[in-house]
């Protein structure tokens, strides 16, 4: 951003904001609105309290057993759909449906399948993030380039080998990046799944905080929330350049 | 070297006798269109034969199908007498486009072969350190092939074909994706390569001076279907200075005979 010929840093365009918000708070002209610097008192004792922090262990492992799941089964899923033409077919599909689809509306289901408990966040995380991940990968698979597989074949590649020490690696780039979105989606999955179970980790002390009015406390969690979304994808962002620096030649 | 078939100016040949691979009554087709009809060819032990052509004659589709890369519809490949239908150890082949692996570096590249054989690691960065330094690439062994030039990439993936000491090298127009100098320095290197390696080469190129400049027989393959047309053994003395070649008689004879003959074939 710049700003009369100056360079302005993202996050002074920030500071901005919450400056704006401080003062709309200040003038007190809508009661779900309190002032930033409350928002960051009510933060700041929010994290201190057990309720927060047994919240966030839960959340945080229903989040990491469903990302790991989405994962685990994603990419292979995708591989084959980009290797093989008839599991493309089957597939190709659902997987796309799945992925533009309004998922919160399937979440209620999921509780009938899976009761008001942890294991509904963990099939909300998975199915929001698992459909991206297989597409990017299947994308990723069909993008190698047919002499790369040409080459291990002619030397002698095994299908094991073929796979481990060919196709995963030149697919990697676009793993990653499915992966990236994929923990986004996920993070929405955790969110709506325990909003909607309600007695869940975040879920709980959301419907807590806005069933009560505390509003600068259901601010703080959500900027936390945020945050925390912000911070994986960047850490994933990082890894990703990572690999585009050699997969930069790609042919 | 060539001291058998010496001749005076090009001419066809007869089979040879000792013959490393064997090609009878290859057909293949893609779809309607026939890319291969017929082809009976034999390869002379220890020499560079290449396969010349105009674009869409099959002269890849055929490279590939002795590599067991691509299955033909009719007839059999045999390398020392074997039948074969699969890629082999005895094969090693050079790409168009080089098939680098861009998250490996130079070392792994070119030991990858022996990697996939299962020859151990200090092994085989021993052998792959040495075709590095044969193809002029010391010094490079932990560069990736992003930081590499054309030219510098297709060394190593000659490097690579040269590792695993298989006896056959099929080179798919290894430099047509390289700049006119590197191609030139290339192709001295090649010569020199096939006077020091004892292997046999086949080559598959669209440039007829490449194809004169280098080879010990020229295959000369027509379009539509992709058939044998010509067998040519250029007899050019490839022992002195490389750079008097293109000067050479024979070599500018050579080349003009096969223009005349594929002009038919370019509209």
């Amino acid at each position: 951003m710049t700003l009369f010929g100056y360079r302005v840093p993202m996050m002074a365009s920030l500071l901005v904001w919450c400056v704006v918000w401080e003062i709309v708070g200040r003038l007190d002209l809508v009661f779900l609105l309190p002032p930033f610097s409350d928002v960051l008192v009510a933060a700041v004792s929010l994290v201190q309290t057990p309720s927060w922090q047994s919240a966030t262990v839960t959340t945080l492992r229903a989040f990491a057993t469903g990302m790991a799941l989405s994962i685990v089964i994603g990419v292979p899923l995708g591989i084959l759909m980009g290797r093989v033409k008839i599991a493309d077919d089957l597939l190709g599909m659902w997987v796309n449906i799945f992925s533009s689809a309004p998922l919160s509306a399937i979440v209620p289901v999921l509780m009938i399948l899976f009761g008001f408990g942890e294991k509904t966040i963990v099939a909300a995380v998975f199915l929001f993030a698992i459909w991206i991940i297989v597409l990017d990968t299947r994308a990723g698979v069909r993008h190698i380039s047919p002499s790369l597989i040409e080459m291990a074949r002619s030397y002698g590649a095994s299908r094991p080998a073929l796979y481990s020490k060919i196709i995963l690696w030149a697919a990697l780039p676009e793993i990653l990046a499915g992966i990236r979105l994929g923990l986004i989606r996920g993070v929405k999955g955790v969110v709506i799944g325990q909003l909607l179970v309600a007695i869940v980790g975040y879920g709980a002390l959301f419907e807590t905080f806005s069933r009560n009015f505390r509003m600068a406390e259901f601010w703080a969690l959500t900027i936390i929330l945020f945050a925390f979304a912000l911070l994986i994808a960047e850490l994933i962002e990082r890894a990703e350049a990572k690999v585009e620096y050699y997969a930069g030649a790609r042919q | 070297m060539g001291a058998t078939a010496l001749r005076n100016g090009p001419s066809p040949v007869p089979a040879p006798i000792d013959s490393i691979v064997e090609v009878r009554g290859i057909s293949k087709t893609y779809g309607n269109v026939e890319a291969l009809r017929g082809i009976d060819l034999d390869f002379p032990r220890g020499k560079l034969t290449s396969l010349l052509g105009p674009s869409g004659c099959g002269k890849t589709t055929l490279l590939k199908i002795i590599a067991g890369l691509i299955r033909a519809d009719g007839g059999t490949v045999a390398i020392n007498g074997k039948h074969v239908t699969a890629p082999g150890p005895e094969r090693a082949f050079v790409f168009q486009d080089f098939a680098l692996m861009p998250w490996a570096t130079v070392m792994r590249n070119v030991a990858f072969g022996l990697e996939l054989r299962g020859t151990n690691k200090a092994e085989r960065e021993a052998i792959a350190r040495r075709y590095i330094a044969e193809v002029g690439l010391a010094g490079f062994e932990d560069k990736y092939p992003h930081q590499l030039s054309g030219g510098m990439r297709q060394r190593v993936g000659l490097a690579r074909a040269l590792s695993v000491d298989a006896d056959v090298l099929l080179l798919d127009e290894p430099f047509s994706a390289v700049d006119e100098q590197n191609r030139r320095k290339f192709q001295e290197d090649l010569i020199r390569l096939r006077t020091n390696q004892n292997k046999t080469f086949i080559f598959v190129t669209h440039s007829i001076e490449e194809a004169v400049y280098i080879s010990d027989r020229i295959v000369l393959l027509s379009p539509r279907p992709g058939r044998v047309s010509q067998i040519i053994e250029p007899e050019i003395d490839r022992s002195g200075d490389p750079e008097r070649i293109h000067r050479d008689r024979h070599y500018l004879d050579t080349v003009e005979e096969i223009w005349q003959g594929l002009k038919q074939y370019v509209e």
